[in-house]
């Protein structure tokens, strides 16, 4: 695998309307790329209709996010042969020679004051449309009307769109992420944050800001709501809050361990772990009813719920037999059984959107803590990354990426890795420590 | 054991001082300040006392003389270090965890946090109740010695508040901890 390009700072983001969003400033991101052949697609910048300069680049979000997927190749802007804006401007038997796939757009003041039209088409530029009379076929062509602080999330509902129409499985880039920030403010004191982002890091937000730790955020199915774990008042306790108001529910202040919250599919339950009744157990708690289940009973620690999709089992972490391990267990309580025999340290589960894997913190033969997948049907951890200190996995909503947290010698990222092929993406703050990220359902 | 002496000694000064630091205690903990934000502005809300407070730094506040503070006693040794993936004190650690439990026995209005932390290595809520683990099994030593429950608190923070930055062995061990806070 070799180690490529791009280390590069986005500081200024020109002409973005501040609206609610703040840009996250100093975004440092970069890229490994990995060994399974990326499919080349042109995308060529969007032309703009309208007074000054253009309010976003959404060719280069859309460019950004496949590139980031690991699936595709986009072709540098200076090898681009054309910058055509229209389907009518496309010479394709020019393009034919560079690439197999051509993305066109344009944005244009449209509606009512301070909202855009913005149109985008993709081709495939080697299969003519002998109807049209066109040298290539159009695979998506679609209109939006949107707000200017809405640009950059139809940018990466075009990603959506493309990466659909070539790969023939949803994309994941119109969704957000959440993590947890540590700064120090100008008193040296330690400040910390949960964040919600955009899936490439943009328009960070801090949904809470504490003088104590926060770990541990979670999504809702349906994104609206995010769980985590405060350490305010110097004791755990668990918080529901909904993003769009900021109320939050205090949902779990027992004695002890208030810990590894995690919402059923559906949404009705939490699964988290406490340790009220004098042990870390696993226990299920009903959202409406208050009613609190537990799920686990062994003298050792149980941690770390994480659902099966389908809202039957749930898996954990136990070192029942000695080690840390990930174990799984009905939802509605019973004997557990033991997943992992692969090393001696398997925890921090986090099932695939499609129930057929669950992404781990591994140890390896070397020692190192990485991230794997096990597979239920193959019964196997097959380890993704080759960082040593790697943390808190989740799966993106499209199950094509592992999002997690690690330290490598530039400092602390979060970073997306491909399930398969190994491409990677990292972002880190300039200053400060990011970590314990959560990759949350598509918008 | 001679510190026992020492202690029963200062026992007075002791009863003082806590009476003191039970009011720092809840000091701190009101100053844990909180911001919850909404996704528009216009809607935040602000909960619990906004703004960065100063930490208070546990008996930095009194000025009787105590036992807590004498740097001889086996009383100003506040950290019970653990083997790694372990909860088990070690021998050489258990006349530290006496020497509080003693103290708290003759200090019936005292109470003590226990903080229970792991290095930064592997899943973050494992480490949340592996420091549990530590805590716990500090307090089952007190307990075993006669201080009731009612006297101890334990709290986790996992691999959340290292006592040290750094990713190696000597940082990890310094971080496998269980805090003795008063």
């Amino acid at each position: 695998m070799s180690r490529l390009i791009y280390a590069w700072v986005l500081t200024t983001l020109l002409g973005i309307p501040a609206a609610h969003a703040q840009i996250t400033p100093e975004l440092k991101i970069e890229i490994t790329r990995g060994q399974e052949a990326a499919i080349s697609i042109g995308v060529v910048p969007f032309g703009w209709q309208g007074p000054g300069a253009a309010p976003e680049d959404i060719a280069e979000v859309v460019s950004s996010d496949l590139l980031r997927s690991g699936r595709f190749e986009p072709l540098a802007r200076d090898a681009l042969p054309a910058l055509p804006t229209s389907d009518s401007q496309v010479d394709f038997p020019r393009w034919k020679r560079r690439t197999r796939y051509l993305v066109v757009g344009n944005v244009r003041p449209g509606g009512s004051v301070g909202n855009y039209q913005v149109q985008f088409r993709l081709f495939d530029v080697v299969i003519p449309d002998k109807q049209r009379g066109l040298g290539g076929t159009q695979l998506v062509g679609l209109n939006f009307q949107r707000s200017a602080n809405q640009l950059r999330g139809t940018a990466h509902d075009i990603a959506d769109q493309i990466y659909e129409a070539i790969i023939g499985e949803p994309g994941a880039f119109n969704s957000n992420i959440a993590y947890i920030t540590e700064t120090r403010d100008k008193n040296n004191n330690k400040r910390y944050a949960l964040k919600i982002a955009d899936s490439d890091g943009y328009n960070a937000f801090p949904a809470l800001e504490s003088t104590q730790p926060i770990m541990s955020p979670t999504w809702s199915p349906d994104g609206a709501r995010i769980a985590y774990v405060s350490f305010e008042g110097r004791r755990a306790r668990i918080y529901i809050q909904e993003l769009a108001t900021g109320k939050r529910t205090e949902v779990a202040a027992y004695r002890g361990i208030n810990g590894a919250p995690a919402f059923s599919p559906d949404g009705t339950r939490i699964a988290m772990t406490l340790s009220k009744d004098g042990n870390t157990e696993v226990y299920v708690k009903h959202l409406r009813t208050n009613q609190l289940r537990r799920l686990t009973n062994n003298p050792a620690i149980d941690t770390e719920p994480t659902w099966s999709p389908d809202g039957r089992a749930i898996a954990f972490t136990s070192n029942r037999g000695g080690s840390p391990q990930i174990y799984m267990v009905s939802a509605n309580g019973g004997p557990a059984k033991r997943l992992t025999f692969d090393g001696r340290y398997n925890a921090g589960p986090s099932f695939s959107p499609d129930g057929r894997n669950i992404a781990v913190v591994h140890q390896t033969e070397d020692g190192g803590y990485r991230i794997g997948v096990f597979d239920l049907e193959r019964q196997r951890v097959k380890v993704l990354t080759k960082t040593r200190r790697d943390d808190s996995p989740s799966f993106a909503p499209n199950g094509a990426m592992v999002l997690y947290s690690t330290t490598d010698f530039d400092g602390p990222t979060l970073t997306a890795v491909t399930v398969v092929g190994g491409f990677s993406q990292s972002f880190a703050l300039r200053s400060g420590i990011v970590r314990d990220p959560a990759w949350g359902p598509t918008r | 054991m001679r510190t026992f002496k020492a202690t029963a000694v200062l026992a007075a000064a002791a009863l003082l001082l806590s009476a003191c630091e039970g009011t720092q205690q809840t000091k701190e903990e009101t100053a844990a300040a909180v911001e919850v934000r909404s996704a528009q502005p216009s809607a935040t809300s602000s909960q619990a006392n906004a703004g960065a407070q100063a930490q208070a730094i546990p008996g930095s506040g009194a000025s009787a003389p105590s036992a807590l503070d004498d740097p001889n006693s086996l009383l100003s040794q506040r950290v019970i270090y653990f083997e790694y993936d372990s909860a088990e004190v070690r021998d050489e650690d258990l006349s530290i965890v006496e020497a509080h439990a003693r103290y708290l026995l003759n200090t019936p209005n005292a109470g003590i946090l226990l903080e229970g932390h792991a290095d930064e290595r592997g899943a973050r809520e494992y480490n949340v109740a592996l420091g549990e683990r530590r805590a716990l099994s500090v307090t089952q030593i007190m307990q075993l010695l006669g201080v009731p429950s009612s006297q101890i608190r334990t709290v986790s923070y996992g691999e959340e508040r290292p006592a040290v930055d750094g990713s190696n062995e000597v940082s990890w061990q310094q971080n496998r901890r269980v805090e003795l806070v008063y």
